[in-house]
């Protein structure tokens, strides 16, 4: 079934005239709350009038995370602080977490798109959802249990980990929705045969999987394993979290939200928009959000998108898969990770810049694992053991404390980490994605 | 008198020992003392050699992470309960060892102990008072 129907498969023309009628509503409101906004108008030169049309866009200015990050906490917001019901965090490059918050109408809209994602998906009103995505700060748990609530499914908020107890729940329960990060589906595969459960025979049908990359690959892995169809969900905080864009039963391209998140493919050298189906940067602009409404809001991934009608009905444009990052992000286990936080935590341990590389590995069905060599040079090198022992637990606490996820640290000696151009690479990822 | 040992961090590789006594040797640098300490991942080289100063630009030269502590060694003669004779006065006087380790030299009988504390000025002290032979870098030199 399609949740919204009347939005969801309205004719382009008429999307158009709703994105348009949107944009210049939302171009006012932004001019006259957000002094952040204001300021960036100001400088382009424009004002709320320039723009009459979604054509118009392309006049207004970009919002990054350096955005976010500069006017954190609340600087980017429209609205006060007061009128925010909930608020979420995501870590940041460096310093500064992303702060994103939603007001009454900001969770309704949420619900909203997130019962549309699970609707693709395949998702029947009397359906139950086990709701594996971290519970609390992560937009994943949350934003999934306002769209099944909007639904009126029935629940089972597991949040993440306690394999053991996912699997007994899957059994006693027989929910037919799995909802989690696509390696921890692999991750729960793998504990299930462990116990001498077959997972070909789980109550599971339709898994919607997202917060990290993954490829076509790994989709057939899951697809056979579980049997069952796996479905790619894509968000990210700063636009609402999950519910941006969602494959439907097809599995050719996410359907984009577009009526209240507009995306453009754009070059990211040069900012300007690229030809229908080629890869580019995504950019969003939140047509409808109160609290914090982003304007072309770039969120660095790559895809290509197209406007070709979906068997399914749905005229909405279609992305694809996440091709890439402009910038040195890498998701693990659904968090993002920049090399920047790790600089920073061994920047304070040692006062100065040491080498050092990050490998994240994927073995087959299991979490990914980070593993972070550091090159031991005169400054931190003891002759104790137990000296060297205490800097190895304190690197690794402190990268943890700032990843939120678990890491392991290796001593090495110099020169270890590969150089190109004299420069170390920083990230070497293993993961067939 | 303190002594300088070298110490060199290594990762728990093949061959690795070898590389780094190989460049010793090469530059014609004796070690009189050795001792490793491991973990499952890297270990620490320790050790006392004829000439500290040029052993340490060496391992600089070679990207080797290397450094230098003020070790004390005393040597004993090599028979039961030399080092026990040692340890009971290091023990009587509260001073505390981090680590030790030790070398026989078979054509004088003795053997040389090497001691890293936390407060090697006050060890020093101790040992030498009680009448044992502390060696200097000369004496070390001259093994």
């Amino acid at each position: 079934m399609i949740w919204n129907e009347a939005i969801e498969t309205m004719p382009l023309k008429d999307l158009k005239n709703l994105q348009s009628e949107r944009l210049v509503k939302l171009c006012k409101y932004v001019y006259e709350n957000c002094p952040v906004y204001k300021q960036k108008f100001d400088d382009q030169g424009i004002t709320p009038s320039d723009i009459t049309s979604i054509d118009d866009i392309e006049k207004l200015p970009f919002t990054t995370k350096l955005d976010m990050r500069d006017n954190y906490p609340f600087g980017l917001f429209s609205r006060p602080r007061a009128d925010l019901v909930e608020i979420h965090v995501s870590s940041g490059t460096t310093g500064n977490p992303t702060l994103v918050g939603y007001t009454r109408d900001d969770i309704k809209l949420w619900s909203d798109v997130m019962a549309r994602s699970l609707c693709c998906a395949g998702a029947q009103p009397d359906d139950i959802i086990q709701i594996a995505y971290g519970y609390g700060l992560f937009t994943g748990g949350l934003g999934f249990h306002y769209g099944a609530l909007e639904m009126g499914l029935t629940i089972i908020p597991t949040s993440s980990g306690q394999t053991k107890r996912q699997l007994k729940i899957m059994q006693d329960f027989k929910p037919r929705i799995l909802a989690c990060t696509p390696s921890y589906s692999l991750y729960m595969a793998e504990e299930a045969k462990e116990l001498g459960i077959d997972p070909r025979t789980a109550s599971w049908n339709i898994g919607i999987f997202g917060a990290e990359p993954w490829s076509e690959p790994m989709r057939a892995e899951i697809e056979e394993t579980w049997n069952m169809l796996a479905t790619d969900v894509y968000g990210l905080s700063e636009i609402i979290g999950p519910g941006v864009s969602q494959e439907c039963t097809y599995k050719d391209g996410l359907h984009v939200y577009s009526d209240v998140f507009y995306p453009e493919i754009i070059d990211p050298e040069t900012g300007q928009s690229v030809a229908e189906g080629e890869d580019g940067e995504l950019v969003f602009t939140t047509l409808t959000k109160q609290g914090i409404p982003l304007i072309r809001y770039r969120t660095r991934d790559i895809v290509s998108m197209t406007n070709q009608p979906c068997k399914c009905g749905r005229t909405s444009p279609r992305t694809s898969k996440i091709k890439g990052r402009t910038d040195d992000m890498i998701v693990v286990r659904g968090i993002n990770v920049f090399p920047s936080q790790i600089e920073h935590v061994l920047l304070g341990i040692e006062g100065t810049q040491p080498h050092y590389q990050l490998i994240i590995d994927r073995q087959a069905h299991k979490l990914d694992n980070v593993e972070i060599m550091v090159e031991v040079d005169e400054k931190i090198f003891s002759d104790e053991i137990k000296q060297m022992r205490v800097l190895e637990a304190k690197i690794k606490k402190e990268i943890e404390a700032v990843l939120s996820i678990g890491v392991t640290v290796k001593l090495v000696e110099p020169k270890t980490i590969q150089r190109s151009e004299g420069k170390a690479k920083r990230v070497v990822d293993k993961r067939s994605l | 008198m303190k002594i300088t040992q070298i110490s060199v961090f290594l990762e728990n590789r093949k061959g690795r020992l070898f590389e780094i006594c190989s460049l010793l040797g090469q530059a014609g640098i004796n070690i009189r003392a050795l001792t490793i300490a491991e973990t499952e991942t890297f270990g620490v080289l320790r050790m006392v050699v004829d000439k500290p100063a040029e052993a340490i630009d060496l391992f600089r030269k070679n990207n080797i992470t290397a450094n230098q502590t003020e070790v004390v060694a005393v040597e004993v003669p090599d028979s039961p309960g030399g080092l026990a004779q040692v340890l009971g006065i290091l023990r009587d006087h509260n001073v505390n060892v981090e680590y030790m380790y030790g070398f026989v030299e078979k054509q004088s009988e003795k053997a040389l102990l090497v001691f890293r504390f936390d407060n090697p000025e006050q060890a020093h002290q101790v040992l030498a008072k009680s009448g044992l032979s502390v060696v200097d870098e000369k004496g070390i030199q001259g093994l």
